[in-house]
């Protein structure tokens, strides 16, 4: 017999019990969503809170690629989260960088600032925000929204991609440098291949946000070729019914580039936030 | 293969003044090791030499040429970190090869020249590890392997030995001194431990608060410390220090006991006498200049360490070589080795 002791059996059970009970709880609402999506529209409020519709469909579906905006919608929020996704990133990892190595006046402030623009109530400067992008011209084009989203996760995405930056050793760069590369560089060479985490972690962050993001795009966009994903299911709200059916089939694929785009940096973003995590 | 030079390089940050005026010649091929103790700029100064950090004021120069602006990647400068700074994302073939990779040398030239390299270091069968994969004392191989494949004007260490224990240690220094009669290069060396300044040393530098203390070859400093502070930091273990009054032909001790020192030198401003625990001798009670109780008594074998306190003066330690029957407790009489002996004048300076 080992003389190491197993841990009870009970409490095997018990471990697993509670992650099953988790994953239920955060699963459940993209089930009721995909259900919603299958379930046969005339199906819907008869059969209530049934767990299993009787009768499945992708008629939904179709109907919501095919019948509606919806593939356009979901193109502008694509383009959208791209653009925001990578200018940002871009931005941050620049900005990251100089906060995380070098000296120079003003930094303090300039850190103060940007923790400071992100204490304000959305709701309390969205008419400003308003009024600059119509003076610009730039209402209901999808510029407005990379430009404001940009402006509003740069803080964030700037902190982020200079702890990464900060777990990396100086040494590094200055080996680097005495083996004869220029700042640039050990930069390219040396530290750009150890931020990859950082910079995928950065990237999904801002993509998501901005995937989901719903009061700017509301109050900037209300021509319907310019609109987003989130806008455009609110165009399944009509005046006197809900289209349930359709809505969340359009939120079932919804979901899927944002699924794809995290199973693509999942690698990165793994390494990231451990390395993240135990810099020092 | 370079002559290095500092003339008053100076170095602040803000208002803090880390190092001053600092003058120093370095020999084309000579091994010279920093000391000091922690704090007081030795990392600073070869990251100056190496040029990551700017030189607040004052001049270097290599081999005649003034190098204050010059970029480090400029310099042909070689540089072994403490924390070896190997890039973990390339394998070992690729560290090393990194500065041709650099400067874009043909990829048969790189492999043949890492594979040499790899050789002398004993790494051949590992070029194509990563460095996580790799020993403390690997690592310190590929760091190396690093700086000596460039064939640098000068190879700077800052600590390099520090991160390793005490046996790998003693090989890597036997590794280095080796490297060193092999490539006959110029060497700049930090580090804490006394046993690797003396040992590689062709010129020790003593820093302490900001300024050179003392420049010369490990025995010189040794025999003829300049100042009380080196004399105490140079020498393992540490040399004893006894305040005593200076008078006509010699000194006196706190508990009256009258030491003549031959000097021609004023011995009236002494006020405090060095003596290395090796130039203390065990004498039968009563025959020698003080009367000691063994405090505790440390047999190392080769030698006997005697930790004694001496009425009216306090603790001394006393180093024999080979063994002595002595016990903690026992009465013991001492005799100093006057010719060995130092004197200190009040501002620290050796009287000679
Ligand atoms: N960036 C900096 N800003 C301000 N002071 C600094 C900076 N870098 C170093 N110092 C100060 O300069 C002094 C010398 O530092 P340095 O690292 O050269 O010491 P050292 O002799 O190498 O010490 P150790 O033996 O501990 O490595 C220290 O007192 C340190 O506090
Ligand atoms: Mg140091």
């Amino acid at each position: 017999m080992s003389i190491m002791r197993r841990r009870h059996p009970l409490f095997a059970v018990g471990k697993y019990a509670a992650l099953l009970f988790y994953l239920a709880f955060a699963l459940f609402p993209l089930y009721w969503l995909l259900k919603i999506a299958l379930t046969p529209d005339a199906l819907i409020f008869s059969e209530g809170t049934r767990l299993l519709p009787s009768a499945m469909t992708w008629s939904n579906f179709s109907a919501v690629l095919f019948a509606t905006d919806f593939l356009a919608y979901f193109g502008n929020s694509l383009i959208v989260s791209l653009g925001t996704a990578f200018v940002t990133t871009l931005v941050a990892a620049g900005a990251g960088y100089a906060f995380s190595r070098f000296v120079f006046a003003g930094k303090k402030i300039i850190i103060a600032v940007m923790l400071i623009t992100q204490m304000f109530p959305l709701l309390m400067i969205i008419a400003p925000i308003y009024k600059i992008v119509a003076d610009l011209g730039l209402l209901n084009s999808l510029t407005s929204l990379i430009v404001v989203y940009t402006a509003f996760n740069i803080p964030f995405a700037t902190f982020l991609m200079q702890s990464f930056f900060d777990g990396i050793p100086k040494d590094l760069e200055e080996a680097a440098m005495m083996d004869g590369c220029s700042r640039f560089q050990a930069l390219r060479k040396v530290v750009f291949p150890l931020t990859l985490p950082g910079l995928g972690a950065t990237l999904g962050f801002v993509f998501t946000a901005a995937w989901s993001e719903l009061l700017f795009a509301l109050m900037l966009i209300s021509r319907n070729d310019a609109m987003t994903f989130p806008v455009g299911l609110l165009t399944f709200v009509s005046k006197f019914s809900v289209d349930w059916g359709q809505m969340m089939a359009a939120g079932v694929l919804a979901l899927i580039p944002s699924c794809l785009f995290f199973i693509f940096i999942q690698r990165y973003l793994v390494q990231g936030l451990t390395s993240g995590a135990v810099k020092g | 293969m370079a002559h290095l030079e500092l003339k008053d390089v100076s170095k602040s940050y803000g208002p803090v003044e880390v190092l001053r005026d600092i003058n120093l010649q370095i020999a084309d091929g000579e091994f010279v090791v920093l000391v000091g103790p922690s704090g007081c700029g030795k990392s600073t100064l070869l990251r100056m030499i190496a040029g990551l950090e700017p030189i607040s004021g004052g001049d270097f120069l290599i081999d005649g040429a003034h190098m204050n602006d010059v970029r480090p990647r400029d310099r042909d400068i070689a540089m072994v970190f403490q924390s070896y700074a190997l890039y973990p994302h390339m394998d070992v073939g690729r560290n090393m090869g990194f500065s041709m990779e650099i400067r874009k040398e043909p990829t048969e030239t790189r492999r043949s020249k890492v594979a040499e390299a790899a050789q002398t270091l004993g790494l051949s069968h590992l070029i194509d590890r990563l460095p996580k994969a790799l020993s403390g004392g690997q690592r310190q191989r590929v760091a190396m392997g690093r700086a000596i494949i460039r064939n640098p004007r000068a190879f700077l260490f800052d600590e390099p030995l520090s991160n390793l224990d005490a046996a790998l240690r003693v090989e890597m220094r036997l590794e280095i001194a080796r490297l060193h009669q092999k490539l006959g290069s110029t060497m700049i060396y930090v580090t804490h431990d006394q046993v690797e300044a003396l040992t590689l040393a062709d010129r020790i530098v003593v820093l302490h608060g900001g300024d050179i203390q003392q420049v010369g070859s490990p025995l010189e400093l040794y025999e003829r410390p300049a100042n009380r502070f080196v004399a105490q930091f140079i020498g393992s273990p540490t040399m004893n220090v006894v305040e005593v009054e200076g008078g006509e032909t010699g000194v006196t001790t706190r508990n009256g006991t009258l030491i003549s020192v031959p000097r021609t030198s004023d011995t009236r401003r002494a006020t405090a006498l060095g003596i290395r625990p090796e130039h203390l001798e065990v004498v039968d009670l009563n025959q020698g200049d003080l009367t000691a109780v063994a405090d505790v008594v440390e047999h190392l074998g080769s030698d006997t360490n005697i930790y004694v306190k001496v009425d009216g003066i306090g603790p001394l330690m006393v180093r024999k070589h080979g063994n002595i029957p002595a016990r903690s407790g026992d009465r013991i009489g001492l005799r100093i080795q006057v010719e060995n002996a130092h004197l200190f004048a009040p501002d620290g300076t050796t009287l000679s």
